[in-house]
């Protein structure tokens, strides 16, 4: 696929019908990718990568990197698509500025997997098929895949693209992979367990703002969380209240926009789930107000700027209804 | 501090078309309200942004309730309808981080209704009294020993 997508890129770029390409590039190490922008036939034979490590959204990257006056090319994973979708619909990126190819997935690596399994001085990464192999100062290892994929991988919701100009690969579809099962066990415990768990993943939060920086909802000019007058601006949360804070009005802006693509939770320093965060919010909106998938389509009303007259009453929450 | 002696504090966001109104009737007709109650007046109930929630928790409060016309009422038309489904979510959150759900409440009361809004407060400051003090969203620097 990797060769496909140069060789496509290389041929837009020559044709003049894109003067940029926004894609992946290897850093340093082979699980060390970055989002980049390529302007010349030449970077990408250099540079471009496209593998089992090229997690990064690059729906984000497009929004900061963007430009009006000229076309640009984006490859975008199924996930990323949903998240390009919603920045369409809330007019944060110029949709006739860019050229749009969707390309498929199939589950991308958390290095921090490998890592944890004690493996150290990697030298090289390659993945093929079902097995992940390995090169170390120490000598090689191989791992199944699926033992090594990202949460979010592992919880994938679709295959499907919702938006592209082309399509590389076949199209995908959407899935059911219980990507809720960790919510309801969270709801099936006792407040004061839920409180305890919440305490030990939240306070270890070091506000570093990574998972707003990664975040394709949050696009805002200029955020709360940068404001020194609202008295919760950036910096590391000084007690359980600060931390509880951040959490629950970063899920709030989100709520009904995230797509769950899963960034902020692959971002995160400190291995916070907050994806558990975002789905319960998704799946409020779900049983309360219909099923409802952010960035599935231009032009969606998200559930909470919108209403019905006989919606449930805030009450139902302390009367245990849901 | 035993619990007779505990008087939680407890702030109320009224609408100003309706509920402030209400409160305002209450008054008047000289219904008794738990004096630990504090009223802040906002244009809408939807005008309430969740950090204002969070943030009276922060600064010591015990309760927080959120009063606003009746759904159909609002003198804005719509804003009550999305104050519904904000705060539903938000408590829903609350609840979820193992936040007590009785802490927070959404009340509909007219400019007419003054008895329903000293009753509302009455059973509010004995569900939040029975609680004892908020030790869950609090902020220690905010409070006063
Ligand atoms: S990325 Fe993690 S550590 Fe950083 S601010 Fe977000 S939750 Fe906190
Ligand atoms: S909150 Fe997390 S999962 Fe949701 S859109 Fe933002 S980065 Fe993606
Ligand atoms: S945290 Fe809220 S204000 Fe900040 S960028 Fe995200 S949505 Fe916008
Ligand atoms: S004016 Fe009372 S709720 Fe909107």
């Amino acid at each position: 696929m990797q060769e496909a997508m140069k060789k496509r890129a290389k041929e837009l770029l020559a044709s003049g019908e894109v003067t940029r390409v926004i894609g992946w590039k290897k850093n340093e190490f082979d699980y060390d990718i970055t989002p980049a922008v390529f302007e010349s036939a030449e970077e990408i034979d250099r540079d471009f990568r496209y593998d089992d490590f090229c997690g990064p959204n690059l729906s984000k990257f497009t929004f900061k990197n963007q430009k009006n006056d000229t076309k640009t090319l984006v490859f975008l994973k199924p996930c990323d698509t949903y998240s390009m979708t919603q920045l369409i619909t809330e007019h944060r990126v110029n949709r006739d500025a860019l050229y749009l190819i969707g390309i498929p997935c199939f589950g991308k690596i958390d290095i921090e997997k490998i890592r944890a399994d004690g493996t150290d001085g990697i030298l090289s990464i390659a993945s093929e098929g079902a097995d992940v192999t390995v090169k170390t100062l120490y000598g090689d290892k191989t791992y199944v895949k699926a033992d090594v994929m990202a949460e979010r991988c592992l919880a994938c919701k679709s295959k499907y693209h919702t938006i592209y100009d082309e399509l590389m690969g076949e199209e995908g579809e959407v899935m059911e992979t219980g990507r809720f099962n960790e919510v309801e066990k969270l709801e099936a415990m006792t407040p004061d367990e839920r409180f305890g768990f919440w305490r030990g993943e939240l306070s270890r939060c070091i506000r570093c703002n990574a998972c707003r920086n990664a975040c394709p909802a949050c696009t805002c000019e200029s955020c709360v969380f940068d404001n020194p007058d609202t008295g919760i601006s950036q910096k590391a949360a000084a007690d359980s209240f600060e931390e509880n804070m951040f959490h629950i009005i970063r899920a709030f802006h989100v709520a009904g926009r995230c797509t769950d693509c899963g960034e902020c939770s692959r971002v995160c320093p400190q291995h916070i789930p907050l994806h558990l965060l975002n789905r319960k919010f998704i799946r409020d909106i779900d049983k309360l107000y219909g099923e409802y998938q952010a960035g599935e389509e231009v032009g969606q009303r998200s559930p909470l700027v919108n209403f019905t007259t006989d919606d449930a009453e805030p009450d139902i929450v302390r009367k245990g209804g849901k | 501090m035993p619990i007779s002696e505990f008087k939680p504090k407890i702030v109320a966001f009224c609408c100003n078309w309706c509920s402030y109104a209400g409160a305002d009737l209450a008054g008047t007709n000289r219904l008794n309200y738990p004096a630990d109650v504090k009223i802040i007046r906002v244009p809408c109930s939807c005008r309430v942004n969740p950090i204002f929630i969070l943030r009276a928790f922060q600064r010591g409060a015990d309760g927080v309730i959120l009063c606003g016309c009746h759904p159909g009422d609002c003198h804005y038309t719509t804003g009550n309808y999305y104050t519904r489904r904000r705060m539903t979510l938000l408590f829903s959150m609350l609840d979820y981080l193992g936040i007590e759900k009785e802490r927070t409440r959404v009340e509909w009361v007219s400019a007419a209704e003054g008895a329903k809004f000293a009753a509302v407060m009455q059973d509010f400051v004995k569900t939040v009294t029975e609680l004892g003090e908020n030790k869950r969203l609090e902020d220690r620097r905010c409070k006063k020993p």
